[in-house]
C-alpha cells in the first residue's frame, strides 16, 4: 500500500465526539498517522506480520492504520469508552478484522504488564500538559515494558532532552525520525486561536 | 476480544497473588475470518501459555480441533497453525464477562471489549 493511499483511508476514520480535556483527547491527523506508520513499515519492518499494541489508541486511527499495514493483529488500549465505541465502529466501517480492544488505565498497570509480549508498540500519548503532568512518561514506561522490540511515539519537542534522559536510565536507545508540525485543532473552549502549531518529535526508543 | 489478546490478561485486583488465567463466560461468541499467516502464528506459540489458550477454547466452546498438548515441529505443520490461528486470531467474545481466578472479580467484556478498570478501592 503506498503512503497516499494510506492518508487517503485514514481520511474516514472518525474521531472524537466529545473530546475529554483530562485525557488530553487530540486526534492524530490521517496524515501523520500514516507517515508514522509508514516509515515504521518501510525503514523498520515493524508492523507487516507483527503483534502490534497501539496505547491511548482513542479512536483507532493508528491501529486501523496498523490493521491496513498487515499487522499480524494490533491491539488498542484506552480508559475512555466513548472512545473505544468509536473504534469500535471505525472498525467496523473498514472491516479490519486484525484489531482488538481493551479497556485499562495505562498509568496504573502492574511493572511487568504484558512484559514484552508485543513486538512494536505505536503511540501518540498525552503530552502530559497542564494536568496530566508526567502522564506521557508512565505510558513511555509502559510501552516499553510492553515492547519486545521498539516503541513508536510522538513528544513536544520541548521535552527532548527530559526523555532523552528518561531513555538513558532506562537503558533503551532513543532515535528522534522526524521533527513534526502538529497542528492541534482548538478542541477545547480554553483555546483562543483557531489552531496551534506544536513542534512535535517522532521517537522510535529500541532496546539495545 | 480475541482469545490472544485473553493470553495475555490478569487481573490486578489488589491482594490477588495469581490473577490468571481468566476464566471466560461468554454469552455471544464469533468467528469472524482473518487472514492467515503462517509465521505470525508460529512466531506467537512460544510466546502463549498454551494451557490457558486451551482452557479458553474450551468455555467459549470452540476446543474442537485444538490439542492439549503444543505438537513438536508445529512451525511446519499447516494444519495445526489453522487450528492454532482460527482460535487466537477468528474466534471473538462479543458479551460476557472474564473473572479472576483468585478474587472471583468479573471484568464485563460488551461489544467485544472487555473492561479491565478497577475501582479506587481494588487497585
Amino acid at each position: 500500500m503506498k503512503l497516499k493511499e494510506l492518508e487517503s483511508c485514514l481520511q474516514d476514520v472518525d474521531v472524537f465526539e466529545n473530546p475529554k480535556i483530562l485525557l488530553e483527547q487530540y486526534p492524530t491527523s490521517p496524515h501523520i498517522a500514516a507517515c508514522m506508520l509508514y516509515t515504521v513499515q518501510t525503514t523498520f519492518d515493524d508492523i507487516e506480520g507483527k503483534l502490534v499494541a497501539d496505547l491511548g489508541c482513542g479512536c483507532g486511527v493508528l491501529s486501523i492504520g496498523a490493521a491496513m499495514l498487515d499487522a499480524g493483529l494490533c491491539v488498542g488500549f484506552d480508559i475512555d469508552d466513548e472512545a473505544l465505541n468509536i473504534f469500535r465502529r471505525n472498525a467496523d466501517e473498514f472491516e479490519v478484522a486484525n484489531v482488538d480492544l481493551v479497556q485499562c488505565d495505562l498509568c496504573s498497570l502492574e511493572a511487568d504488564a504484558y512484559s514484552q509480549r508485543f513486538d512494536t508498540v505505536i503511540m501518540n500519548p498525552p503530552f502530559g500538559t497542564k494536568h496530566n503532568q508526567g502522564m506521557d512518561m508512565k505510558f513511555l514506561r509502559a510501552a516499553l515494558t510492553m515492547a519486545k522490540t521498539a516503541v513508536y511515539s510522538l513528544h513536544k519537542t520541548s521535552t527532548r532532552e527530559h526523555i532523552q534522559k528518561k531513555a538513558n536510565d532506562w537503558g533503551v536507545k532513543m532515535e528522534v525520525i522526524a521533527e513534526l508540525r502538529y497542528d492541534l485543532p482548538a478542541s477545547y473552549k480554553f483555546h483562543k486561536k483557531k489552531s496551534v502549531d506544536i513542534q512535535v518529535d517522532f521517537i522510535r526508543f529500541s532496546k539495545a | 476480544m480475541k482469545l490472544l489478546t485473553h493470553n495475555m490478561l490478569t487481573s490486578h485486583v489488589k491482594g490477588v497473588t495469581k490473577g490468571y488465567p481468566l476464566l471466560i463466560k461468554a454469552t455471544e461468541v464469533k468467528v469472524n475470518e482473518v487472514e492467515f499467516n503462517p509465521q505470525f502464528v508460529s512466531r506467537m506459540i512460544p510466546k502463549l501459555e498454551w494451557s490457558a489458550l486451551v482452557q479458553a477454547a474450551d468455555q467459549v466452546g470452540q476446543c474442537q480441533d485444538l490439542p492439549a498438548e503444543l505438537v513438536p515441529d508445529y512451525e511446519k505443520n499447516e494444519e495445526f497453525l489453522k487450528i492454532v490461528h482460527r482460535i487466537l486470531l477468528e474466534v471473538e467474545v462479543i458479551e460476557g464477562c472474564l473473572q479472576c481466578p483468585e478474587s472471583g472479580r468479573e471484568f464485563p467484556i460488551s461489544r467485544g471489549i472487555p473492561n479491565m478498570l478497577l475501582n479506587e478501592d481494588e487497585a
